[in-house]
């Protein structure tokens, strides 16, 4: 299945890749054009070749994406899928407050995460164990900020805020309180 | 020379300040600012950057926060506005031949962005007024956190630094349109008709023979295209002031305001719409027009596809007015069809236009073979590296999928932002700094050829090395904004931190250079009233 870690895996290798190659085009570019040598005319259809690739490699990355990530169509169809569990969260004075002590999970449930500022913007991410990232969205009062993910695999997850706060938002973790089983 | 008498009087002694019109002193005296608020970011993102490896003590939290606030403000508008502003209100006339329309509005500008800069820096430093440069409502009138009497300085502040911007845009404007004392009166309408695109544009859809000679020079048209979206965000962040002063100063005169009278998504939508016209918008057409003035001058040739070139700038201008819901993706009530049709669509046209004017400038150096790998080029070569480097990133994070695990992140300002800023944007003000030094200083020589070679070494692999390390630790999960109290992502933050010390370094060999090229007495001298006629660019040849 894929998950978050596949995915910063494949985006760690295509754009170390491209920059290692952009690093050498430049630096070829740089050595050579100050040597003595034909300049040589470029043709426009070289140019509108390379505009077009542009504008092809902008779209497609989107289209790729979309068909490759899991949770940007479910994200964007969450409105029409059945969540099998729903938990409330609000936000007050840089704390979170569950519905329960441990929010748990079952692997394959699709969970809808519903959160509720109270007054700050704030943000809402879960966090493996070796704190990489495994989600999260934005905290908006005022409005519903709701995200609906399907865990892949079982875990231990901790609650943090995302978002700049104030200097109090520094300590909002919850750790260890989702936990994923099968 | 002996040392002593180099730092005072400068490289040989060529460097006579009492020669300079008052352009030339007014150009200097704005990248002299502009360095030394250069110096401040830099500085504080070398703070930043030890408090995330660790946390020092006698720094607290609430200051850490000020600085992180303070960072880019003074590194956009103290130090880029600065400089930027500076050299367009010498380059427009310079290009168009003609003086600029208001030498008073140029020294206007000049005072309102360093003393509003100051003010804004010295609020923060003393009160910690800390909403970050994001201000997310309602943040910024938070009095449990902030001192109102220090948000209304800071607000102040960069109210000043707008009132400097507007300034700069009627002096921009009216420079390209208005008529000379005694010239034969100017096509007002059609140079700026020029300016904006619109002569440009229908050249594009003309037969050959059909179309008409540009009036307007491409790097003057790109910095009227780039000051339409300085125009703009000075509106909306001038606007947004106001509305955070009218809280603050009625919770000093004792009454509360809800805050939840402004919906937060809105304000956000409106205050992000304003913020990218900086960094999608007037930074990206600004920079493709140093470009464009830099190849042309050090080729003497034109751009390649030039008229593509003027009707890019222009899409980059509608592009930057639909862009801002790339930072919304993560926010869950954004209406979908703005995250795909201005977040992840739009966005990606930024590749396209960068990419483009990538292209142009390359083909034009390439066809000017053999060239002098000058300062001015090697320079030029790693901004165009460093926008090689960070738009793709950012057309990356603006993806849907992949926003859910990179917002907020350290990629977002590693490998994206500081990346852009750092090695796209400073290295190509750096390559026009050394371009106009000369031309400038009337004849003034660099101190040492060493010192500029070891700036840019430093500088580039500072630069991309710090981003890319930030790069992976956000990666791995670590978030921009907050504090790491257990060292978390401390091999990261201190390669991070050696890399951000190469910057500093290049920083200081630069300025060391510069002060003795100039000299002592010179850098004053550029402080001190100039005899000439402030309508001159440079002096008249005798």
């Amino acid at each position: 299945m894929v998950d978050t870690q596949l995915v910063l895996w494949g985006q760690t290798i295509a754009y170390s890749s491209y920059a290692i190659v952009i690093i050498l085009l430049m630096s070829w570019f740089g050595y050579n054009v100050s040597k003595p040598g034909k300049a040589g005319l470029v043709k426009p259809a070289i140019f509108y070749t390379f505009v077009g690739f542009l504008t092809v490699l902008g779209v497609s990355l989107h289209i790729v994406t979309y068909n490759t990530i899991p949770w940007t169509a479910i994200d964007l169809n969450r409105d029409d899928i059945q969540a099998d569990k729903t938990f409330y969260i609000t936000v007050e004075n840089h704390e979170f407050k569950l519905p329960s002590e441990k929010l748990r999970i079952k692997v394959g449930e699709k969970v809808v995460f519903d959160v509720t500022s109270n007054d700050l913007t704030y943000g809402f991410g879960l966090f493996r164990k070796d704190n990489s990232m495994l989600m999260q969205m934005q905290v908006v009062p005022g409005h519903r900020n709701d995200i609906m993910w399907e865990f892949v695999q079982p875990g231990t997850y901790t609650i943090r805020s995302t978002e700049y706060s104030g200097p109090k938002g520094t300590r909002m973790i919850l750790p260890d309180v989702v936990e994923v089983t099968n | 020379m002996n040392f002593k008498d180099t730092f005072l009087v400068g490289e040989q002694g060529l460097f006579k300040p009492e020669s300079l019109t008052p352009m030339q002193k007014l150009l200097l005296k704005f990248v002299v600012v502009g360095l030394i608020y250069y110096g401040f970011a830099v500085i504080e993102g070398m703070i930043m950057r030890i408090y995330q490896i660790e946390p020092i003590a006698a720094l607290g939290e609430h200051q850490y926060f000020a600085i992180l606030t303070a960072h880019p403000l003074v590194g956009i508008f103290g130090s880029t506005y600065s400089i930027v502003f500076g050299a367009f209100l010498f380059v427009v006339p310079f290009m168009m031949k003609k003086p600029l329309w208001s030498y008073k509005l140029g020294c206007w500008t000049f005072w309102l962005i360093t003393i509003g800069t100051l003010t804004f820096w010295l609020s923060g430093f003393i009160s910690h007024y800390a909403p970050l440069y994001t201000l997310y409502w309602p943040l910024p009138v938070d009095f449990t956190q902030f001192n109102p009497m220090g948000g209304i300085f800071f607000i102040l502040g960069i109210a000043l630094v707008m009132l400097g911007a507007v300034f700069f845009v009627i002096n921009i404007f009216m420079t390209i349109g208005y008529t000379p004392e005694g010239w034969e009166k100017q096509p007002s309408g059609a140079l700026m008709a020029s300016a904006l695109g619109y002569s440009g544009l229908r050249n594009l859809f003309k037969k050959k023979k059909k179309q008409k000679e540009h009036l307007v020079p491409l790097p003057v048209a790109a910095v009227a295209r780039g000051t339409v979206d300085v125009a703009l965000n000075a509106g909306i962040i001038l606007f947004t002031g106001v509305l955070i002063l009218v809280y603050m100063i009625a919770h000093v005169m004792g009454f509360s305001f809800k805050d939840t009278a402004i919906d937060a998504l809105l304000y956000k939508n409106w205050f992000w719409w304003g913020l990218d016209l900086i960094a999608d918008g007037l930074v990206l057409i600004f920079v493709a027009g140093t470009w464009y003035l830099i190849t042309m001058m050090i080729t003497g040739k034109k751009i390649f596809m030039g008229n593509i070139a003027r009707a890019a700038l222009l899409v980059e201008l509608i592009v930057s007015w639909t862009v801002w819901s790339h930072h919304l993706l993560s926010d869950q009530a954004q209406p979908a069809v703005l995250k795909i049709v201005s977040g992840e669509m739009v966005t990606a046209f930024e590749l396209i236009t960068q990419g483009l004017a990538f292209f142009v400038v390359l083909v034009t150096l390439w066809s000017a073979r053999p060239l002098k790998m000058t300062n001015e080029l090697k320079f030029l070569l790693g901004g165009l590296l460093g926008f090689a480097l960070a738009v793709p990133a950012g057309i990356m994070q603006a993806d849907i999928g992949l926003n859910r695990i990179l917002h907020n992140t350290q990629w977002i300002i590693g490998p994206h932002v500081h990346v852009a800023i750092l090695i796209g944007l400073t290295m190509t003000l750096y390559s026009a700094i050394y371009l106009l030094f000369p031309i400038v200083t009337n004849g003034a020589k660099l101190y040492s050829q060493k010192l500029a070679n070891f700036h840019f070494w430093a500088h580039l692999i500072g630069g991309i090395g710090m981003g890319a390390f930030m790069g992976m630790a956000g990666l791995e999960g670590m978030l921009r904004r907050t504090i790491y109290f257990n060292g978390e992502f401390d091999l990261y933050m201190i390669l991070a931190g050696l890399s951000g010390s190469l910057l500093l370094f290049a920083f200081l060999a630069f300025f060391f250079n510069i002060v003795m090229s100039l000299g002592l007495f010179g850098v004053i001298g550029i402080f001190t009233p100039s005899k000439l006629d402030s309508k001159l660019l440079v002096p008249e040849e005798k």
